[in-house]
């Protein structure tokens, strides 16, 4: 156990940062410091493009008002750590004094991978992760017809739904046959990208960028492509992923990789110093599970994980099922489980897609097993905790069939489509009898015991 | 390149029409105003009307629709109109005026009022006054921005449904039978309201002139009253919340979905204006229910008791609540301070409800297990300033008075976390297990 007077350090107030901070705070009377070179206080990083689009201002994309860390005694520092002395276990600050710690922890996110684009200093050009990156975004955007995205991931489509809020032209350059089709099946990549493309933006596949020209003001006049096409433009956005923001820990002692080497309780390889979030990577990890894990949704549980150790309950990271979520334009997707782009013959999936509009489900499960693996939905929302519920119980199809329907999480009155996808089930699997059980939401919440009042 | 795409279409030519039109309109209804006695009100009042509708849809229909559904909000904190700039405080101020020389300056109106005579006419057989000319107005909000409102949901169900719903309650029950009522020479009377909104509907007052004056259509209006307030009411709530009331039928609300709705925004999320919330609204209710009480106490001492109570209580009430606060703040200040300001701190009914959606609905708004991103749009776009992410990122179900189940936070959240339902009573508050939630209290 620790002493109340322990001094508890957290470098980045990223969704890592302020969710252990605040789950700590739960548990512990310890002192805590939280601090940040980006922004005062915490933010929601997912929400920077409706900054952009006008729909929130940054005051709103902040989820705890001030009074909260007050209220939490929460001390915030908005300062730049220049330096880490571990065996003095003190930091070094841009504008204040030193700050000394009992126990340090790294949560400091992600910052832009491709940064040798922007080593040329041509204006114009810049990622999308960092506050400062949405303000200097604002700023070079004003007024300019045509952009070119490069990249064709989450952060490349954000930018171009961000562009064409302001109906600026924009192209992107894809690596894929598909957008995102190195994520998703054939099927549901290939209904994003005409969903993308129907919305005015236009897509160059299989295509990079091999030079950016600027003209003689420094600024950017177009691009190259490296099948040679040239493309004028007045802004390039790069958004070809994000690496673990560790650089300035490159000289120190500290044991690093792409990320800094974690094990299953965020330790690193320094006593009393542990790393969590999308800087932090897992140095043995299970095989299936990625050594990094750059999600919202994992940052958070990471920080959840480690609040319980650094309140002296010493607790191993235990990921359980795997889930997501993104939206491309007007398309929610939703992902629980574990569905690959592309698999072998040992398994099979249901898939249901709608005639015209862009909604599609996938259930994928192993052949012999009928385990059921993955689900894949677009434009359809489903109940996590069920979904949560047939992983952890290691639901086979034919279990899940009779529940699907209770799953189903869109607003009151739209169209259902399960009964679809049954009549698909029933076609393919003509041995499976229909079960007269059925349940709705209300009764299996019941039955699972989650309808608990707290 | 993309020609077949609906979002890259040129409309602009169809919207400088409808804002030519829209201009023409107000002009028309401007020389209505103050030159009536130069040139007939009917003819540049009526056509002023006229060419506003018209105008607003040519101008609405490609404006949203040029725009995919995600995008809709486009724009709501950086355009004058919509984020507090210049725009927006001139149509405040001139929703305001309109409201002072309504309440305060009839006569001032007198040309306006002329312009709807042959419409009063037709529909009422009698001439018409400042408060049919107010009706007409209010109606045409209603219907110009339900359309407007049910092209920028377009994808919803749930949203097409609400704003039909109350369009067509304006429409029917708030304009055209009243307005038929008294053509048959029957007391005017709104069945879509009821006290405690419509407090009057229960006093002795009223009682007695719709018993005098309506006969047995008077006696069934006043069970009307009395049933609609205390057992539909409850019984409703139970089921749906208080949005089939709110969201669903109400005029006020009706205006505030449709109207309203591009200020919804504007609310008040800070903890303090909720705490203002509670300290107004529920005096306010329970100043009402007091009141009726007296009345009827009043009524049955043949006034003995308390004398010109009735007269003194409609002149403060009706000033102060009635006009100052929900037709003035209320309506005028939308562009200020959002759309739903009377319902959330000054509507005896959306107390009335607010109750019994907290202790006896099976309405809550789940959060779908982690999948909060916290990034804002619930709580930004909650027109009652509800903080709906404080909960949402936590897991945790929304139940909470003053939400009037508009349905919006759940059609702009980008991870389709957030579902309006009825469930069981049992278990209504537990939230979901796939995160850990924060025992803060914040009021």
């Amino acid at each position: 156990m620790f002493l109340p007077d322990q001094h508890i350090v957290i470098i980045g107030n990223g969704i890592a940062g302020a969710t252990l901070a605040i789950n700590l705070r739960k548990q512990s009377n310890c002192s805590i410091t939280l601090i940040s070179a980006e922004s005062a206080t915490h933010f929601s990083r997912p929400a920077l493009m409706y900054v952009y689009m006008g729909h929130m201002r940054y005051q709103d994309i902040v989820p705890y008002a001030d009074w909260f860390w007050q209220a939490q005694s929460i001390n915030l520092l908005h300062d730049k750590v220049e330096q880490i002395d571990f065996s003095k276990k003190q930091l070094v600050l841009q504008q204040r004094t030193p700050v000394r710690y009992d126990k340090l922890v790294l949560a400091t996110g992600s910052g832009l991978a491709g940064t040798h684009w922007l080593k040329a200093n041509i204006k114009g050009v810049q990622g999308f992760v960092t506050l400062q990156d949405l303000e200097l975004m604002q700023q070079q955007t004003q007024h300019i017809k045509h952009a070119v995205i490069v990249g064709g991931g989450l952060i490349g489509i954000e930018m171009a739904e961000m562009l064409r809020s302001k109906k600026i032209a924009v192209t992107m350059l894809v690596r894929d046959r598909l957008f995102w089709r190195s994520n998703l099946p054939e099927q549901e990549a290939d209904l994003i990208t005409r969903h993308i493309q129907e919305h005015g933006i236009e897509i160059r596949f299989e295509e990079e960028l091999a030079e950016i020209i600027a003209d003689k003001n420094r600024q950017v006049q177009r691009i190259k492509t490296v099948a040679g096409q040239e493309i004028p433009c007045e802004f390039v956005g790069i958004a070809t992923g994000v690496k673990p923001a560790v650089d300035f820990l490159r000289s120190s002692e500290l044991e690093l990789d792409r990320g800094i080497l974690v094990n299953d309780y965020f330790e690193t390889s320094l006593p009393g110093v542990y790393a969590i979030g999308d800087c932090a990577q897992f140095s043995n990890p299970k095989p299936g599970i990625p050594a990094l894990e750059q999600l919202w949704y994992t940052g958070r549980a990471h920080a959840e994980t480690l609040a319980f150790t650094l309140a002296g309950t010493r607790k191993k990271y235990e990921r359980g099922p795997w889930f997501n979520s993104a939206k491309f334009l007007d398309i929610e997707y939703q992902t629980y489980g574990f569905v690959p782009n592309n698999w072998p013959d040992a398994y099979d999936s249901l898939y249901w897609q709608h005639p015209t509009q862009p909604k599609a489900i996938r259930l994928f499960y192993e052949k012999e097993t009928a385990l059921l693996k993955g689900i894949n939905l677009l434009g359809i929302r489903y109940r996590h905790d069920l979904c949560q519920h047939w992983f952890t119980q290691n639901y086979t199809l034919h279990q899940v069939m009779p529940e699907l329907k209770a799953a189903n999480f869109d607003p009151e009155f739209f169209k259902k489509y399960e009964p679809e996808l049954l009549s698909l089930y029933f076609s393919q699997f003509p041995d499976q009898k229909e079960k007269t059980e059925k349940y709705n939401w209300w009764q299996l919440r019941k039955r699972l015991k989650w309808a608990f009042t707290t | 390149m993309h020609a077949s795409s609906p979002f890259v279409l040129d409309s602009s030519p169809l919207k400088a029409i409808g804002l030519t039109l829209i201009g023409l309109g107000l002009l028309g209804l401007l020389v209505a105003g103050v030159g009536y006695q130069a040139l007939s009100p009917v003819i540049s009042g009526g056509g002023g009307i006229l060419a506003v509708s018209i105008g607003s849809i040519l101008y609405i229909l490609p404006a949203r629709l040029e725009l995919p559904v995600a995008a809709q909000n486009n724009g709501a904190w950086q355009q004058s109109a919509t984020a507090r700039g210049a725009v927006g405080w001139v149509i405040g101020i001139v929703l305001t005026g309109f409201y002072i020389l309504l309440y305060w300056f009839p006569d001032t109106l007198h040309g306006l009022v002329k312009a709807v005579e042959p419409l009063s006419q037709l529909l009422r057989n009698r001439p018409a006054d400042q408060w049919f000319l107010y009706g007409t107005f209010y109606t045409l909000a209603v219907l110009l921005m339900g359309v407007h409102a049910l092209l920028k949901y377009r994808n919803n169900p749930y949203q097409l449904i609400k704003t039909t719903s109350v369009m067509f309650f304006q429409l029917g029950f708030a304009f055209l039978l009243p307005g038929l009522l008294l053509f048959l020479n029957e007391p005017e009377f709104y069945f879509s309201y009821f006290w405690p909104l419509k407090y009057d509907y229960l006093f002795p007052s009223t009682v007695g002139y719709l018993v005098e004056s309506g006969g047995g259509l008077g006696v069934f209006m006043i069970f009307w009253g009395a049933v609609l307030s205390f057992l539909a009411t409850p019984v409703l709530t139970y089921f749906y919340g208080k949005r089939w009331y709110c969201s669903w039928v109400c005029g006020c609300g009706g205006l505030a979905e449709t109207a309203g709705d591009p200020y919804r925004h504007l609310s008040d999320k800070s903890r303090n204006a909720w705490r203002w919330e509670v300290a107004i609204i529920y005096p306010i209710f329970g100043f009402i229910i007091i009141t009726t009480i007296l009345l009827w106490l009043n009524s049955w001492s043949e006034g003995k008791l308390f004398g010109d109570l009735s007269g003194g209580f409609s002149r403060t009430y009706g000033f102060f609540i009635g006009a100052m606060f929900s037709g003035v703040i209320g309506v005028g200040f939308y562009p200020i301070l959002g759309n739903r300001v009377w319902c959330r701190f000054g509507c005896p009914m959306a107390a009335y409800l607010g109750l019994l959606q907290k202790y006896f609905s099976r309405f809550r708004i789940t959060t779908n297990g982690a999948q909060c991103i916290s990034c804002g749009n619930c709580s930004t776009y909650c027109e009652m300033g509800i903080d709906v992410r404080w909960y949402a990122q936590q897991g945790k179900p929304i139940i909470r008075a003053s939400c009037v189940g508009c349905g919006i936070c759940a059609q702009v959240c980008p991870r389709g976390v957030l579902k309006l339902e009825n469930g069981p009573q049992e278990g209504r508050y537990a939230g979901s297990a796939l995160i850990r939630s924060e025992d803060i209290r914040i009021l």
